[in-house]
């Protein structure tokens, strides 16, 4: 078991490091483009206290963003302070889903771009369940979500088939199908049944009380269950992937199909199986985020999701725990960004390129290895080759 | 052009591959160095190629100390080497792979390739190598190919040839071309380092043998030796390397082939008319050069040939049409071609890669739940009964060496009840030790009376494992003939001289 917690430890070396890059490289770039610093570029020091500050301003605005904000306390309420928790929180949820059904994905040997399409396919069904029907509370909830989920693992297990039968690459045919995804989206928004009463714009009613995921700690903050149900299918994938006879196909065949097959197992079922529940998992990302945060669905309703989830899947070398901790942190960044935006001049597309630079270090290990004169870290570029290869 | 190692020694780790070697390579000489896999050959190897930094020691060429931190070090000093893996473009052309890296260095010049192919083709001609400078390497044969790597080192005037494990890739015919070009480099006054395992080519063609194992030169052997006195030393144990192959009384017939046609997606027929039958405890080697349809009729076995026609049957069952998994679950055992790719699941631990096959049936799983504890304490079971040695069953498969590797393998498909067991190059690229293993255990299943189908390019294994000999050629059965058949006789039927 000792050897076992070494060996995941080490396997943090490589995120970690890449983050904290991804973070100097981020401050560098606030750093220099702060005008009232520029300014003083001549008189070095006068430079580097200017931006100093102004980084440190940035990153505590992020870390009060994202995390605790004393500024929000009232005499009467300490705990609100914790309000961007919750943020973080509700941005999270949804991303641990998706990243899941992404991490699942490259365990079976597929590079499942198509979260986002996913996402939108289970998000459309679970609210119009939401939104039409009258239904007794949990009720509602369950048939919203399943409706959801049935809709993206059907979506999903398409591309499986597709691949199984034909030799469909699954990039090109998620990546296509997002875009379908995304037009039927927009396209049933115009429908009668998706219009709101008295809107001519592209947004459906809102989700009804009954069907609301319930919040946690009251009305005055925004996190729901949503963040349980993401930890419980977290565990549940952990389970199919290293204790259940399909998880075992599934690393069977993403780490070699021939000998698998060789072995007996059925590479099309595996491929079918594990994109249908890849599918499932990013369709109920979107259930959530419609029934738990959003409440009405629009045309923006994925936002960024299923491409973050592909971040957060990489970044957590695509096992369940490592998606979720990457996810819970980019919910952060985005929760954060919002806040530092607001109060310094910093940008919140900074979020984007640390986001875009976590990736960038983690699929080249060498880089990072030189830079920090470490011998041996694992690589999580292979998920990434591996998945075009295919 | 001489070369001498002086106590080289390098650790990786606790493990310590090449303890404090001294080995002198005289001009001129054929100078085979064997050893077991991970005996420390390759790394001793790659310090002289510069490939490796050693810990201590020095190299001297021509009894002067040469410094040599890199490749291009080994190369200015005279040292060439052909690697195991050819270190080739394969849509590049045989001038273009030549020329490649010195494309301005050296009496090459520019990028002018004509006088790469006229110093190929005189190379070429000197030796008899028959290759055209034009030829994309993709195209070639492997034998060619390797000749290929060879010239590139002679083109860069090595005067020391180190060859690593250069017989592992070829066939029989192939490799015989080859010992002969070591002997005409020899006349020619080039000295070359044999890197191998098979005794017999060490027998035929080298002038001295130093014998390496676990890092330590443990003595040097003359040509004369014969090859139990040099397998004995390479182990260190005595060895048996014709296996007792006692006669044995056979059963009925298990396996029966009709009119069998395998054909590739176009339609193009690998494998065609053909008709045998295997008994049980009957070893029936299938031999043939490598490429001749047999690698399509071992997979059609259990069903991975998508197109077969004709007829396969265990046990008077027809199994064509079946799927994989059932053919293995009739009681088909099946040692695939390669380990590597079709055999084993790298990243997988040695405990998952012994129950690919059974992985979702008691003891391993309830329902859709494995039993992690069961899976380890069983695979430390099958360690035993199979002799892999390893650290922990948790260990992923690819940090084996080769032997235990198909040890695994072994293990994995003897696990379930067996009556035919179909063997594909069960000892290729294996140690003296490894194969000496395999080979008991395929003629321990013999005994026990399975039918075995045994896929070989090996004239020594086949001569050791088969009761009766099917030839191949060009997709077909050419003939049946029994084990007592000559080397001699065995290897024309494999050049698919019929009646000679």
């Amino acid at each position: 078991m000792r050897k076992l917690k070494l060996g995941s430890l080490r396997a943090l070396i490589l995120p970690a490091l890449s983050f904290a890059m991804a973070m100097f490289a981020g401050a560098l770039l606030i750093a220099f483009s702060d005008s009232a610093a520029l300014k003083k570029i001549s008189h070095p020091l006068e430079f580097l206290k200017i931006a100093g500050a102004s980084v440190g301003n940035s990153y505590l605005a992020l870390f009060q963003g994202s995390v605790y904000n004393p500024n929000l306390a009232t005499p009467q309420n300490h705990f609100i302070a914790f309000y961007p928790l919750s943020e973080t929180l509700v941005a999270a949820a949804p991303l641990i889903l998706a990243g899941l059904s992404v991490a699942l994905a490259f365990r079976a040997g597929l590079f499942n771009i198509g979260a986002q399409g996913q996402f939108i396919v289970g998000s459309i069904p679970a609210a119009y369940i939401g939104f039409h029907f009258h239904l007794p509370i949990f009720l509602h909830i369950i048939l919203a979500i399943v409706a959801g989920v049935i809709a993206a693992s059907i979506w999903g297990g398409a591309v499986g088939l597709l691949k199984a039968r034909t030799g469909a690459h699954e990039v090109i045919v998620t990546i296509m199908l997002n875009y379908v995804a995304l037009y039927f989206l927009m396209w049933i928004l115009s429908t009668t049944p998706f219009l709101r009463p008295g809107r001519k714009d592209p947004i459906a009613p809102e989700v009804l009380d009954s069907a609301r995921l319930p919040h946690l700690f009251g009305a005055n903050f925004r996190i729901t269950i949503s963040i349980f149900i993401s930890l419980a299918v977290a565990a549940f994938v952990w389970w199919l992937l290293s204790r259940s006879t399909w998880g075992f196909r599934f690393r069977a065949v993403g780490a070699n199909s021939a000998a698998a097959q060789t072995a007996g197992i059925s590479v099309p079922f595996v491929m079918t199986a594990a994109m249908a529940i890849s599918g499932a998992l990013a369709g109920l990302g979107g259930a959530v985020h419609v029934l738990g945060s959003d409440y009405s669905l629009t045309s923006g309703t994925a936002g960024n999701f299923g491409f973050d989830a592909i971040t957060v899947a990489l970044l957590g070398r695509a096992q369940p725990l490592g998606t979720v901790f990457a996810s819970i942190l980019f919910g952060a960044l985005r929760a954060g960004g919002g806040t530092m935006q607001a109060n310094t001049n910093t940008p919140i597309d900074i979020i984007l390129v640390i986001q875009a630079l976590v990736v960038l270090f983690i699929a080249a290990p060498t880089l990072v290895r030189a830079i920090f004169r470490l011998k041996e870290i694992k690589s999580s570029g292979d998920l990434v080759s591996k998945g075009w290869n295919g | 052009m001489s070369l001498e190692l002086r106590g080289i020694t390098k650790s990786f780790g606790a493990l310590v591959a090449n303890d404090n070697i001294d080995l002198k390579v005289e001009a001129g000489e054929i100078h085979a160095i064997l050893g077991e896999n991970g005996a420390g050959k390759s790394t001793l190897m790659n310090i002289v190629y510069g490939l490796v930094a050693p810990d201590k020691g020095e190299i001297l060429v021509d009894d002067r100390v040469q410094k040599i931190n890199e490749p291009s070090d080994a190369l200015a000093a005279g040292i060439g080497m052909v690697h195991q893996h050819f270190m080739l473009i394969p849509v590049f052309t045989v001038a273009e792979n030549i020329v490649l890296g010195h494309e301005k260095s050296g009496r090459l010049g520019s990028l002018n390739l004509e006088i790469a192919k006229i110093e190929i083709k005189r190379i070429s001609d000197e030796f008899k190598f028959d290759v055209d400078p034009d030829a994309i390497v993709e195209t070639l044969p492997v034998g060619v190919q390797q000749r290929v790597e060879i010239i590139r080192a002679l083109i860069y005037d090595a005067r020391v040839l180190i060859l690593d494990e250069p017989t592992a890739v070829l066939t029989p015919q192939e490799t015989d071309g080859l010992l002969e070009i070591m002997r005409k480099l020899k006349a020619k006054g080039t000295s070359i380092i044999f890197i191998t395992h098979k005794l017999r080519e060490v027998k035929a063609v080298a002038d001295r043998i130093s014998i390496i194992r676990r890092g330590k030169v443990v003595g040097t052997a003359s040509p004369t030796a014969t090859q139990d006195e040099l397998a004995s030393l390479m182990v260190g144990r005595p060895v048996e390397l014709n296996p007792d192959k006692s006669p044995h009384p056979m059963g009925e017939v298990i396996l029966t082939i009709t009119n069998l046609q395998i054909e590739d997606s176009t339609g193009r027929a690998l494998v065609k008319n053909v008709n045998f039958e295997v008994k049980a405890g009957e070893v029936l080697a299938i031999a043939g050069v490598q490429g001749n349809g047999q690698s399509e009729l071992a997979r059609a076995m259990i069903n991975l040939e998508p197109h077969i026609k004709g007829s396969i049957t265990l046990d008077k069952q027809e199994v064509v049409g079946k799927s994989v998994r059932e053919s293995l679950h009739r009681g088909i055992a099946f040692v695939p071609e390669s380990r590597e790719l079709d055999g084993l699941i790298a990243s997988l631990s040695i405990a998952e890669n012994l129950i690919l096959d059974l992985h979702d049936l008691t003891p391993y799983a309830h329902g859709i739940q494995i039993s992690p504890s069961v899976v380890a304490s069983e695979a430390e079971k099958k360690a035993i009964e199979f002799d892999i040695r390893l650290q922990s069953v948790q260990d992923p498969v690819s940090s084996l060496s080769g032997g235990n590797k198909q040890k695994v393998v072994l293990a994995r498909e003897l696990s379930r009840p067996v009556h035919l067991l179909v063997a594909s190059q069960p000892t290729r690229g294996l140690d003296v030790g490894s194969i000496e293993f395999v080979h008991e255990r395929i003629l321990a299943e013999r005994d026990a009376g399975r039918a075995v189908l045994l896929f070989s390019t090996e004239l020594d294994e086949v001569f050791a494992l088969a009761d009766r000999i099917a030839v191949m050629y060009r997709g077909e059965i050419i003939k049946i003939v029994p084990a007592t058949v000559s080397a001699q006789e065995l290897g024309l039927l494999m050049a698919g001289v019929v009646n000679a």
